[in-house]
């Protein structure tokens, strides 16, 4: 059993959690223009490293507010639980982040919006 | 359906003597000091026509298809652990073929037909029973969803047949039809060409009639990185050193996306844990393999006597070969409620493996952008029962570099024309 530390409120058993996947996939913005094996790897193309890994939960039966985590998917321990929208700041955790094939994909490139928004939607 | 497949059974034309009660006997006089060896342990060669990574039943079986069937024999199998020690060894053993889909019925009834024969075609007893596969309804609009999935299911020639609850008590007398327990037992759908069979004989019985036919199978040989000239695979960098081929097909299951990283090869897949539990021995008391959808269960009972119960993946990505205990608590709960029984038995072993889950819960079995690296993956839940027709649908599509009708549906791009085949509804859980 897994013991997760709901950054709204605090420990709780993993049966109270959703995971959510990969985190950190933006959809693509420009999606009338990208190709559909562009659009397929925002769709289904997903990260499955062996180690850390960044990945949503949500405290389903509880807060039900999502957060982001980075775990390492050998040992399951939580290196990292983060706030949606931001990126993580551990070495190991940030390592992860810019070393994802997911950075270099045309898909996320064009996730980048063409003019300043609040950035909200893009960075999840 | 399609006609019956080319087996390539030859019956161990390598000179391996035959497996038969008679050679039980005059071993038996001789204390069983004088069995032969059932496979060799060579060290690799420097290179091969076709390598095939992961030395589980998928990979073994597509080895030896690649050789009774296409003639390939100069083959190495690469395993980085022991034969059958993945998730051949980790399965609760449920073999069936009742799939809605076209493209599912095709693929998994042609592996239900290569399993009724594949005992002689190996010489090697897999301890195949069909025993049928019964699975239950617990509402109203599970049995109306049910009964439509069975018609759909009978137009592709595979049998299947609703049992009402008084059908099913006939069949397994220690089930619980009380309408009065939470979830009841409403009725069911009956496969009776499905069972089980013995998980371990199988990779044995694969890797002996291949090793027979000239096939290297090289275990404790870890593969750390696949090596690609431009688009074109050259081979596999393993922990014994370089290995030549200009064909290589992953068969690995949960470390598929690993493989995949190595060559640049992205993949839908999430690697899950799966549980898996068996009681202690008990004597015979049920001859039929029962699964539950909605309570999410499923169990039959081994030869030896042991209760073999599973149920659904966590519900995180995980290498550990190892998961929660609120999934077997909550798979015991409903074992419990449908068989009161077992209320007392005790849990004798309890273990999980990493499966290779797909957004559609059905396979992939495709060439990729990099030629001669193939890929037999994302059969999640539910890859034992497709054990012969995988490898002998993926020996085909490495021999001729082309899918054939079967393999075709099952090819990556599916993920980008949109045509998939969504099996969560028709998998259930023992998908």
């Amino acid at each position: 059993m897994l013991l997760i530390d709901c950054p709204h409120c605090g420990a709780r058993d993993e049966t109270e959690f959703a995971c959510g996947g990969e985190a950190h996939i933006a959809r693509p913005l420009a999606e009338n223009t990208i190709s559909d094996a562009e659009f397929a790897e925002y769709l289904f193309w997903r990260d499955n490293p062996k180690g850390v890994f960044l990945e949503r939960w949500c405290h389903t039966a509880g807060c039900r507010r999502w957060f982001n985590a980075a775990r390492d998917t050998v040992t399951h321990e939580f290196i990292e639980i983060y706030a949606m929208g931001s990126l993580p700041k551990s070495k190991a955790a940030k390592d992860a982040y810019a070393s994802a094939w997911r950075r270099q994909t045309a898909s996320e490139k064009a996730a980048k919006p063409a003019q300043k928004t609040s950035g909200k939607g893009a960075k999840s | 359906m399609a006609e019956s497949p080319d087996r390539g059974a030859r019956r161990l034309p390598g000179g391996k003597p035959k497996y038969s009660v008679f050679s039980l006997m005059r071993n038996a006089r001789r204390y069983h000091q004088d069995w032969q060896q059932a496979w060799r342990s060579p060290e690799p060669k420097k290179s091969y026509d076709a390598i095939i990574i992961g030395g589980g039943g998928h990979g073994l079986a597509t080895a030896y298809y690649l050789a009774a069937v296409h003639r390939i024999t100069n083959i190495a199998v690469i395993e980085k652990g022991w034969l059958g020690g993945g998730n051949t060894g980790r399965n609760t053993t449920i073999i069936r073929s009742n799939y809605m889909w076209d493209e599912s019925a095709a693929i998994y009834d042609h592996a239900l037909k290569l399993w009724e024969g594949l005992t002689q075609d190996l010489n090697f007893n897999l301890m195949f029973s069909q025993r049928g596969v019964l699975t239950i309804a617990h509402s109203w609009h599970e049995l109306r969803e049910m009964s439509r999935r069975v018609h759909a299911i009978r137009l592709n020639g595979i049998d299947s047949d609703i049992l009402t609850p008084d059908q099913i008590k006939k069949l397994v007398p220690i089930i619980n039809i009380d309408q009065s327990i939470r979830y009841p037992v409403m009725g069911g759908f009956l496969q009776r060409r499905g069972g089980t069979a013995r998980h371990d004989a199988v990779a044995w019985g694969y890797a002996r009639a291949a090793d027979d036919l000239g096939v290297d199978i090289i275990q404790n040989c870890e593969v750390t990185g696949l090596r690609r000239k431009g688009n074109r695979i050259e081979g596999v960098e393993t922990t014994k050193g370089f290995i030549k081929s200009p064909k290589v097909g992953c068969v690995v299951a949960g470390h598929c996306s690993v493989l995949g990283d190595m060559a640049d090869i992205r993949l839908p897949i999430a690697s899950r844990p799966l549980q898996a539990l068996v009681s202690e021995p008990i004597k015979p008391e049920l001859d039929t393999v029962i699964m539950s959808n909605a309570v999410h269960m499923y169990i039959s009972q081994s030869d030896k006597g042991e209760m073999v119960l599973g149920a659904g993946v966590d519900k995180y990505n995980s290498y550990a070969q190892r998961g929660s205990f609120p999934v077997p608590e909550h798979m015991i709960a409903a074992a419990v409620e449908l068989f009161p029984i077992l209320s007392r038995l005790r849990m004798l072993r309890h273990w999980g493996g990493i499966v290779d889950t797909c957004p559609d819960a059905s396979p992939i079995l495709s060439k990729t952008d990099v030629k001669g690296l193939y890929f037999n993956c994302g059969w999640g839940t539910g890859g034992f029962k497709a054990t012969p027709g995988s490898g002998h649908v993926f020996a085909d599509l490495i021999a001729n570099d082309r899918p054939n009708s079967i393999a075709a549906p099952y090819a990556l791009d599916r993920f980008q024309t949109g045509l998939l085949i969504d099996e969560h509804g028709a998998a259930g859980v023992a998908h």
